[in-house]
């Protein structure tokens, strides 16, 4: 009866995770199946329920299904064995759009450089979590190691585990001046910097149907207080006038950093991320409570919203059906209502705009916040050798023009500046410049919180604030509850 | 009975010496699984609960720090709470539900066991898969209710913390009336059929030889019934863990899920060993405690003549 027998739907990535560790020490390659269609930057669980009973099933499959990958040549002794030809190991998240993408880089690299070749194994995105997580901890971690930054890379840090890249970013300026500085800033615990950032950016916007709006007959939001408006407007014409998927909890939690950063200003949250004492009664974290639990007693979220969950994409196509006319949710929503809303996406259905300034509040209205880019760690484990390749393949192989282009493909926005030239004849043109613009014109680009936020300090979090959609703890209450587990 | 005295009157200074020489070599394969696969992690999770772990750094012995965070933390007695109803109501749903259908399957007619075939089909499907076909049929937008055009059917079902909770209770029995209404039909079938024909002669009716006969006979099947079912409750947590993730809010939380969220979520796998042990102690009280309501000796037959 220890944790892991209770646990029955992590018994095949469990299962998988002794398997791959056999898998390595006997040097075999592997690839794992996904059946993942989702962007794989969310910290979810279960994207293993794609609405279909089928998905679990496969889900268990791909993890017990190793396969022979495709890059390099086959069958060499993987980490610690060091020596000539030397081979670094790279974990990535599988599954479309990233995987290709994340494959060909490296399959680049290493035709590129013989003598020094990276190994790579795609897991898909919930195994990732678990198993990158023991991995390291059983001193067992991949050279170079993928992740989100933020909080989970701030715990790796703390256990000593990632080296320190900061000075060969000072060697390599060039390596960090073309990217997004705004990427750096979840790579960067306490002043260092311990993660490359890499692939694309992804702020959180505020899509609409347009032709929801013309059958009603309104315009997109100015400011907050068109929101209400718009509320009344679309309850009285019977569309929900915001769409929402409450249950899976990080999709409320958007509505609260935009809240807090348009009414506070970012330095609300900051502190809180600093660790600063009741640093969630801050009369602007209280004023955003407040506004937060109004807007769900008028009704502005869809009925039923604390039964849906982003894991089955039904919050998206309650918006391209036109059941409900606006939808806070990430860029890679873009991809979705693409790949799944019929014609909505290409007839010009589809409208979006950043989240717009509250009136008299603090914040800078170009701020935004979502996934400022993904990271690269090197595991201070590694040999000396699998660090150099590791650095190499950081200034040479990540975000190179060809893996640039195939990102824009996916309909992403790589975190070079400059990006936006590969654009023009792209069929998702419009979209991909307005990311860009929010990216590279927000004054800050605050990170995702449970991402910012330490594992611990982030369960608390979500669990709170379903709380607070429940209207069952008032903002006083949160911010109590939340102030009891700062520094966490 | 010949055999026992047989033994017996050889070799009354060592009763039994004979034959157990043998029998704990016997055990020893199932003892050897039993001591790797649960023993051995038993006592791993109970040290750990003795220390702090976020399954990265190192472990590190806090003493009884994880034991005074969990045992303070107000969620603690809020999930006991939702893990006691869940079991409450779940076995006063199954138990009926099991039983009649039970006594209803028991009759050899050829249409009997056509429907035994198709109630045993929840049986054959994984947890997850329910839960994500139950979510899918409930989904208040796209769900049942919306398809059939039933508003009644359109209720915020995994949202409301009474109507999730129901959901809970009803899905779990869903999934698990057709095993233990497997475990009553072969109690029932076990029943002599003398009783009932001197109960015809005695001129009682189907509800009085119900009541009077089936139910006293299947005594110790509702007992095995019960156990299997009570102390499978507090380990719920797939089923639950997809359908609301131990929402809204915690309506939901049931302990094993407390212990899965708190360990593997927020990386507090001492406070989360703490809850493990937790769980071990109410199973083996509540296992402990139906045995001995069913009597001293539940090996006991009811059987004539056995």
């Amino acid at each position: 009866m220890d944790s892991g027998t209770g646990v029955p739907i992590h018994v095949a990535p469990a299962a998988s995770e002794y398997y791959n560790r056999a898998a390595a020490s006997l040097g075999v390659r592997r690839t794992e199946i996904s059946v993942e269609s989702r962007t794989p930057s969310r910290r979810t669980f279960l994207t293993l329920s794609m609405g279909l009973p089928l998905g679990a099933a496969l889900a268990a499959c791909g993890t017990s299904g190793p396969a022979p990958s495709g890059g390099g040549a086959g069958g060499g002794a993987t980490g610690g064995n060091g020596g000539g030809g030397a081979k670094a190991t790279y974990w990535f998240l599988s599954g479309p759009p990233g995987e290709p993408v994340r494959t060909s880089a490296v399959e680049r690299f290493n035709k590129a450089n013989p003598n020094g070749q990276i190994e790579f194994t795609a897991i898909q995105n919930d195994a990732y979590k678990t198993k990158i997580k023991t991995a390291i901890g059983a001193n067992q971690a991949p050279t170079i190691i993928w992740g989100w930054g933020g909080g989970g890379l701030r715990s790796y840090v703390q256990a000593g585990q990632v080296e320190d890249l900061t000075s060969w970013f000072d060697q390599n300026p060039a390596v960090k001046d073309r990217l997004f500085p705004s990427s750096f800033g979840a790579a960067t615990i306490d002043g260092k910097i311990y993660a490359m950032p890499c692939e694309t950016v992804q702020p959180i916007i505020l899509f609409y149907n347009k032709k929801v709006f013309e059958k009603v007959g309104v315009q997109p939001p100015q400011t907050y207080g068109d929101i209400l408006d718009l509320v009344k407007k679309f309850n009285a014409a019977g569309i929900a006038p915001f769409s929402l998927a409450g249950q899976s909890r990080w999709t409320n939690m958007m509505w609260l950093e935009f809240l807090f950063d348009r009414i506070g200003g970012p330095e609300v949250f900051q502190a809180v991320f600093d660790g600063e004492k009741d640093a969630w009664n801050h009369p602007a974290a209280i004023e955003a409570l407040t506004k937060m639990q109004e807007l769900i007693k008028a009704n502005a979220f869809i009925k039923g919203f604390s039964s849906i969950t982003a894991d089955s994409n039904a919050d998206q196509a309650l918006l391209y059906t036109g059941k409900a006319a606006m939808m806070l949710h990430g860029s890679w929503s873009y991809g979705i209502q693409q790949a799944q809303g019929g014609d909505f996406v290409p007839s010009g259905g589809l409208g979006w705009i950043n989240f717009p300034p509250v009136d008299g509040g603090k914040g800078d209205p170009s701020n935004t916040v979502g996934n400022p880019g993904q990271y690269l760690s090197i595991s201070s484990k590694a040999t000396p050798e699998q660090k150099e390749i590791a650095k190499k393949f950081f200034a040479n192989g990540v975000l190179d023009e060809e893996e640039q282009k195939q990102w824009v493909d996916t309909g992403g926005v790589p975190i070079v500046k400059g990006a936006d030239k590969l654009f023009a004849g792209s069929k998702d043109a419009e979209f991909l410049n307005f990311v860009y613009s929010v990216a590279s014109n927000a004054k800050v680009f605050a990170q995702s919180w449970d991402q910012a936020l330490s594992p611990t300090a982030a369960e608390v979090l979500l669990d709170n604030i379903a709380k607070l959609f429940q209207l069952s703890i008032s903002p006083q209450q949160f911010a109590t509850n939340m102030n009891a587990v700062i520094g966490k | 009975m010949s055999a026992v005295t047989a033994r017996r009157t050889p070799s009354a200074a060592a009763p039994g010496a004979r034959g157990d020489g043998v029998l704990p070599w016997l055990a020893t394969p199932a003892l050897l699984v039993f001591a790797a696969f649960a023993v051995l992690p038993l006592i791993g999770v109970l040290l750990l609960s003795f220390t702090s772990w976020d399954t990265l750094g190192e472990i590190r012995l806090t003493g009884l720090e994880s034991w005074r965070s969990v045992l303070t933390d107000p969620g603690l007695p809020h999930a006991l709470w939702v893990t006691f109803l869940i079991m409450l109501l779940s076995w006063a749903v199954q138990t009926p539900a099991s039983i009649l259908i039970g006594v209803f399957l028991a009759g050899r007619q050829r249409y009997r066991e056509l429907l035994a075939v198709l109630y045993f089909i929840p049986l054959l499907l994984s947890s997850a898969a329910i839960a994500i076909t139950f979510k899918a049929l409930l989904d208040p937008n796209f769900g049942l209710g919306a398809g059939l055009q039933l508003d009644f059917l359109n209720q915020d079902w995994l949202g409301e913390p009474g109507l999730a909770f129901g959901v809970v209770i009803f899905v779990v029995s869903w999934q698990y009336i057709p095993f233990h209404s497997l475990l009553y039909q072969g109690g029932v079938r076990q029943i002599p059929r003398s009783l009932y024909e001197a109960a015809e002669l005695d001129g009682a009716g189907r509800v009085r030889m119900f009541f009077s006969i089936t139910l006293p006979q299947l005594k110790y099947t509702i007992i095995t019934s019960s156990t299997l079912m009570v102390v499978g409750s507090l380990t719920f947590f797939d089923l639950i863990f997809v359908l609301t993730e131990g929402g809204p809010g915690d309506a939901t939380r049931a302990l094993a899920l407390d212990m899965y969220k708190r360990g593997f979520q927020a990386n507090l796998m001492g406070a989360a060993c703490a809850i493990g042990v937790i769980l071990v102690l109410v199973g083996l009280a509540l296992a402990l405690l139906l045995r001995r309501l069913g009597g001293r000796d539940p090996q006991a037959s009811q059987l004539e003549g056995a």
